[in-house]
């Protein structure tokens, strides 16, 4: 079982002629993800990557039947890029590309809530079901099929937490990560949910960082809706206030946001802490006996 | 990126947010000018640098004469005006703003800024101005009224009237509220901003609002598409370090202590210098290589992160996703020998071919110390740090 994507989720990519894009979308298909085709306006009719290239996301759908769409569009595309996959009827776009102006976010997230889209990201590594399919620029040879749900603000240490839960033998059911930026399209909530219902997911892995009240929100869904052991780990004890650590989201600003704050809240709600990135896989094994 | 207050105001004319009157001056004769132009017998004077507590710090003053405003400016102007908010050092004034004076009622609060939390833009407004009104919302929260904009519908004059009604504002000042209302949620929008901050926004003895303070934070990520902004920026009150990291991509925060990072991702760099405090030890830097690192990136970090004469070891911690880490293995060894680095640098690598970057490393004849994982890499470093190893 997974969350999210599948073996047999049809994914199709923007941007796909890129650069970038292209030496993913290999290391994705090498990977076992069904990319059924891509999209670049005015290349349409191409082939790339042995796949079909398309003008936009509705001809690209309705030739392939594609459900998933990861982004990797320059920023100040990304807006319209999202809204055209959402409007073409793609249920899950995942959008790996940092960079997209906050305004911009606004408008896209309650247009994709409203069209009935999720979108994962931006500025985000993406999603990976291990052993199956992955839409992102994760490694994914770090990742063993398991037990352990993992959600991330932030990519690197998302694969920090693959790695102690790939070493122990733990494995992994799926990896998200919602990204660092100060609207992501999906929270913590709506993933710590999914692993909630997902009935392989055995324990969570949550890992935060300062800046806004995510972490926060997070640990009050946990204590009324997760029965699921969760260790978490919060990135920036030592960030000092009013300095952006690089994530756009990453700020302590008035006072708020601090790492202290948001340990104490996931205490509260029971969930297990470690203040130290390399003692998360520890941290499983100390709250599962495993 | 931040402006300047004169800079935000004259945003805020554009937008028809009313403001005083004034303008800014770079010398002391310019400010007399200024002054003299302004027709009136007292000025405000106020020194133009990136940071709160200026009032405190003696950088704003109501003079009564021209020769106290050109005093001041002669005062100010080339030099560093230090507040809470900056270092040790200062932020340097390079403008004066003149303004006339305004006799003040009442002082009220008024902001703007995206809250993640409803995913909106937000306006607050609150009678509690011109105190830290961080303690306002801290303590009493419940005097610091909110409107959420919908992205899709924008504002309407039902949300700032109610606003208005909150502060208990007559008609007349009710209706000037609503043009400033409006004006601040275009201007925020039209120049993708990320913070506006009016502390006070004041009622006139003579029962009129104006805006007496303005701060305006812009979304870095949006510069490409607001060249007006863009003229704006003043390198003048940015580190040099930090500016000269943008440059290259590099995303770099200086700290106190002395063992210099070098990270890819911004989440894992500060789990870096956590686990450096965990180990006793004290990070001199935060610094993000980014997803795109090269061989020039890593030789522009490394010069940066040696800039900082506190550093006396460095630790790299390269989890390799999009990175390859025997292009990194590579740019360390190139900056290492062109640069003969003498402090000891600790190299963990993990991920994206770890196993060819730490073959790269190990054929070199350099002072490298390898660390297996992250815990090992901070303890190593820590040592080093101590003088324990070299």
């Amino acid at each position: 079982m997974s969350i999210l994507i599948n073996e047999s989720t049809k994914v199709i990519c923007q941007g796909f002629t890129g650069g970038q894009a292209t030496q993913h979308c290999i290391q994705c298909i090498d990977y076992g993800t069904q990319l059924v085709g891509g999209v670049t306006p005015g290349k349409g009719g191409q082939i790339h990557l042995d796949l079909p290239v398309f003008n936009s996301v509705k001809e690209a759908v309705d030739a392939t039947g594609a459900s998933a769409s990861i982004i990797f569009v320059p920023a100040k595309f990304c807006k319209s890029s999202i809204l055209e996959a959402a409007e073409s009827g793609i249920s899950l776009i995942v959008c790996i590309t940092e960079g997209i102006p906050t305004i911009d976010m606004l408008e896209v997230k309650v247009r994709c809530d409203q069209l009935g889209a999720r979108l994962i990201g931006p500025n985000c590594p993406g999603i990976i079901t291990p052993g199956e399919a992955k839409m992102g620029i994760m490694p994914g040879d770090i990742h063993l099929p398991g037990k352990v749900g993992i959600i991330s603000r932030s990519g690197t240490l998302t694969y920090e937490a693959v790695k102690q839960t790939t070493d122990l033998g733990f494995g992994q059911t799926s990896c998200v990560g919602i990204g660092g930026d100060p609207i992501p399209g999906t929270s913590f909530i709506d993933v710590l949910d999914l692993f909630e219902k997902d009935n392989s997911t055995q324990a969570i892995v949550m890992v935060g960082e300062i800046g806004g009240t995510a972490e926060e929100a997070a640990a009050e869904f946990i204590q009324s809706n997760v029965t699921k052991p969760v260790v978490s780990y919060i990135a920036g004890v030592t960030a000092p206030p009013g300095k952006r650590m690089g994530h756009a989201g990453a700020i302590i600003a008035g006072g708020k946001g601090t790492a202290e704050d948001k340990f104490k809240a996931l205490e509260s709600a029971g969930v297990y802490t470690v203040k130290s990135p390399a003692e998360i896989g520890k941290g499983i094994a100390e709250v599962t006996g495993w | 990126m931040n402006l300047h207050e004169y800079q935000a105001k004259q945003l805020f004319r554009e937008y028809d947010i009313s403001v005083s009157e004034g303008l800014s001056a770079s010398s002391s004769q310019e400010a007399e000018k200024i002054a003299l132009s302004l027709n009136v017998d007292k000025w405000v004077v106020k020194a133009q640098v990136h940071a709160g507590g200026r009032g405190k710090s003696g950088g704003v003053e109501v003079v009564d004469s021209l020769e106290k405003v050109k005093a001041f400016a002669d005062k100010w102007l080339g030099k560093n005006l230090v507040t809470f908010q900056t270092d040790e050092k200062g932020q340097p004034v390079n403008q004066i703003l003149i303004e006339t004076v305004t006799d003040i009622d009442k002082e009220l609060y008024l902001g703007a800024v995206i809250d993640r939390a409803s995913q909106r833009l937000v306006v607050m407004a609150s009678t509690e101005g011109g105190v830290n009104i961080e303690e306002v919302a801290e303590e009493t929260p419940d005097k610091i009224y909110k409107a959420e904009i919908d992205p899709i519908q924008g504002p309407n004059q039902l949300q700032a009237e109610k606003l208005a009604s909150s502060m208990s504002l007559n008609e007349v000042q009710t209706s000037q509220f609503i043009e400033i209302f409006n004006g601040l949620v275009r201007l925020f929008i039209d120049k993708d901003l990320s913070l506006v901050e009016v502390n006070p926004l004041v009622v006139t003895s003579s029962g009129d609002l104006i805006c007496l303070d303005a701060k305006i934070n812009v979304d870095s990520n949006a510069l490409y598409r607001q060249e007006q902004i863009l003229e704006l920026r003043d390198p003048s009150q940015e580190d040099p370090r930090e500016a000269s990291a943008a440059e290259w991509d590099l995303s770099y925060v200086a700290l106190e202590g002395n063992i210099g990072c070098m990270v890819n991702g911004a989440g894992l760099a500060m789990g870096t210098m956590d686990i450096i405090k965990l180990h006793g030890g004290e990070p001199a830097n935060f610094l993000d290589v980014g997803g795109t690192a090269d061989s020039k990136r890593v030789a522009e970090a490394f010069k940066i992160i040696l800039s900082d004469e506190n550093v006396n070891t460095v630790l790299i911690n390269i989890f390799g996703g999009i990175v390859r880490c025997d292009v990194i293995a590579d740019g360390i060894v190139e900056a290492l020998t062109v640069m003969g680095v003498s402090v000891p640098v600790i190299v963990r690598l993990e991920g994206n071919s770890a196993q060819k970057g730490l073959k790269i490393l190990d054929e070199c004849e350099l002072n490298i110390i390898p660390a297996s994982n992250l815990e090992e890499a901070a303890s190593l470093a820590v040592k080093a740090s101590n003088g324990d190893i070299t």
